[in-house]
């Protein structure tokens, strides 16, 4: 894990300052095209609102579709992201340090647009202010405010907030450097968010400590989060598929499988778009893809043990559910899609080192695993809903409409826009974690080897 | 009298551990100098003063006025708008205790964040003496001084292998 070459701190700032500071025409490219993306989709939307949501697929008894799928799509993507670097830096782990930030901010990014989703998926955005404050009973509204609905927003906005402030709290050493290097304006913007930030023993000490807090505190949270998110199916008492009790750690350890894989591929992006081969390492991925490896039977045992509580009661419901996910058409050759690109696809390749070192085969690997996970959730939303149920009264399939297509491909756009928009504002990696890792860093003689060391504090 | 701020800044960190026994074999109180980095040291490596702090404390205040506070919004909501489901009773305790749970972490985290920002000193408005070049490597020691002691202090730091030194009234 200390395969990089000591690098002099000007540099270590030049280079990773590079995306403020300089202009590349591929990173504009980029945006500009992802920009494109976006504005086809919120035209979508803007049609949609206006017609109304019979322009969707949606229809008795499949309510929820591509919408809410992606809504559980990327709250999965964003519980990587701090999970990730909490856990990094819970346990110290070398290689966690070019990592950490481009997790939190896909966690920021992913969360926002994640709840995107509800908002559109009502078809009158605007409406929900009526039943959100106060209720509003005089126009007949009950809503009902036990709802396991109404613990989502608790969830997810503490989540937010939370991971907001951790990445606020963890670049204000960095957002020092960026005002030294500044002038003009600039340097009045950074000195203000900086806050007057030194770098004297005591403020290092208490951002030591800050990392190692949050990280505790937001631990919970992250794991409450998909947990109350899967509870949305778990509590629905109407669809029979939806019943199992290992919901909750099945959905969490789903989300880390797909948000580790997210965090790789926007580091190998990173890497490729800032040209960051000295920071972003083969010995990184390595690291991530081991850590995959883990995370993927994990998920895979839970995928299997929900699968086997579904049909070991033998309930028909329950049976039938499963013979339409696995067996009907189209759902059939989704599910087999699913399964191959979600963990038969991946897995067995990370288990040779030569894949795992190689950027190209872990972007290829990542992202299909990002295309089986959402392909998982949508599995577990239509079939299920798809079945005549005991309020629904009547069978229906799902198709999602050209306006969905392109609003779901709209938010992958702008999760990835708004990214590469931040490291034109902020550091993606952090500077200061960087030069720490040099000072820490040594080598140490073994008999007559050479190896790298690193000093650690308790 | 006017209090003097000297700035010396070291190449290595060995330097600036030097200047700072130095100070101290000079008579100079380890709250009179501090030291300036770019990156997280090892605590002690400067041999500077042990800095306490209570920021352990405000997560716990803040997880409970976090408790507090969403104890009271989940019930309240419910006495305000009485609706009977399922005839469950009104005051119903599993979807307090999830917002409950909520509340309570978003209090301690909201406190640990005003905690660090408030233990670390910070937001600090006060223009003092600092240098560009500490955040490209430099160490930066700084000495708060009396006007006659300056010439002194820039012997001392000068002395220790100082790059640079320099001097800002206070």
């Amino acid at each position: 894990m200390h395969e990089g070459k000591v690098l002099a701190y000007k540099r270590i700032n030049r280079d990773l300052l590079s995306g403020l500071f300089e202009n590349q025409l591929r990173y504009w490219a980029i945006v500009m095209f992802l920009g494109l993306v976006v504005l086809v989709a919120v035209v979508a939307a803007g049609f949609m609102v206006n017609r109304g949501v019979g322009v969707t697929g949606l229809n008795r008894p499949v309510f929820w579709g591509f919408f809410i799928t992606n809504f559980v799509f990327w709250i999965g993507i964003s519980h990587a992201g701090v999970m990730l670097s909490a856990i990094l830096r819970l346990s110290k782990a070398e290689w966690r340090r070019p990592a950490t930030r481009a997790a939190e901010v896909l966690t920021i990014f992913s969360l926002m647009t994640a709840v995107l989703m509800p908002f559109i998926h009502t078809g009158r955005p605007w409406r929900l202010m009526y039943w959100v404050f106060p209720y509003d009973f005089q126009r007949g509204i009950w809503p009902d405010i036990r709802s396991p609905l109404v613990w989502d927003p608790s969830a997810v906005n503490t989540y937010l907030i939370s991971s907001i402030l951790f990445v606020f709290i963890a670049l204000i050493p960095d957002l020092a450097v960026i005002r030294d290097r500044s002038s003009g304006i600039r340097r009045i913007a950074y000195s203000v968010l900086s806050l007057g930030w030194r770098g004297t023993p005591r403020q290092w000490k208490l951002q030591a400590i800050a990392g190692i807090l949050l990280s505790a505190l937001i631990l919970p949270v992250f794991v409450s989060v998909h947990s109350i998110v899967s509870w949305d199916f778990g509590m629905a008492v109407s669809v029979s598929s939806w019943h199992s009790t290992i919901f909750a750690p099945y959905f969490v350890i789903g989300a880390v499988h797909s948000g580790v894989s997210g965090v790789v591929t926007v580091m190998i992006l990173m890497r490729w778009l800032f040209r960051w081969e000295e920071y972003v390492r083969k010995e990184h991925i390595d690291a991530l893809a081991r850590l995959l490896i883990v995370i993927a039977i994990a998920w895979f045992y839970f995928f299997a043990m929900e699968f086997i509580f579904g049909i070991y009661g033998q309930e028909g419901d329950e049976l039938a559910t499963r013979t339409l996910q696995i067996f009907g058409e189209p759902w059939g050759w989704w599910f087999l899609t699913f399964i191959i690109t979600a963990f038969f696809f991946p897995v067995p390749l990370w288990l040779f080192r030569n894949v795992r070192r190689s950027f190209l085969l872990m972007t290829i690997t990542t992202i299909s695993v990002n295309i089986g996970m959402w392909l998982e959730r949508f599995l577990i939303i239509v079939p299920g809903l798809a079945r005549k149920q005991i309020f629904t009264q009547s069978w229906h399939t799902y198709a999602p409409s050209p306006i969905e297509i392109a609003i779901v491909v709209g938010t992958f756009a702008l999760v990835l826009m708004l990214f590469l928009l931040f490291a034109k504002v902020f550091p993606l990696i952090p500077i200061f974690d960087i030069k720490e890792g040099q000072v820490l860093k040594d080598e140490i003689k073994i008999g007559r080897r050479k190896v790298p060391a690193v000093i650690r504090e308790e | 009298m006017t209090t003097q701020s000297v700035l010396a800044l070291y190449t290595n960190a060995d330097y600036a551990a030097e200047a700072g026994e130095a100070l101290d074999n000079a008579g100079f109180a380890k709250e009179d100098y501090d030291f300036l980095t770019d990156t997280p040291y090892p605590e002690g490596a400067f041999g500077e003063r042990h800095s306490s702090h209570r920021l352990y404390v405000f997560p716990f205040v803040g997880a409970l006025i976090g408790l507090t506070t969403a104890i009271l919004l989940t019930a309240g909501t419910q006495i305000s708008y009485p609706l009977v489901t399922g005839g469950k009773p009104i005051l119903s305790i599993p979807p307090m205790a999830i917002i409950t749970y909520e509340g309570t972490m978003l209090g301690a985290i909201l406190f640990t964040i005003i905690g660090i920002i408030f233990e670390s000193r910070l937001p600090s408005a006060k223009k003092r003496i600092y240098d560009d070049r500490i955040t490209e490597g430099y160490i930066g020691v700084v000495v708060d001084c009396e006007e006659d002691q300056v010439n002194t202090v820039e012997q001392i730091l000068t002395q220790a292998g100082a790059h640079e030194v320099r001097r800002e009234e206070a």
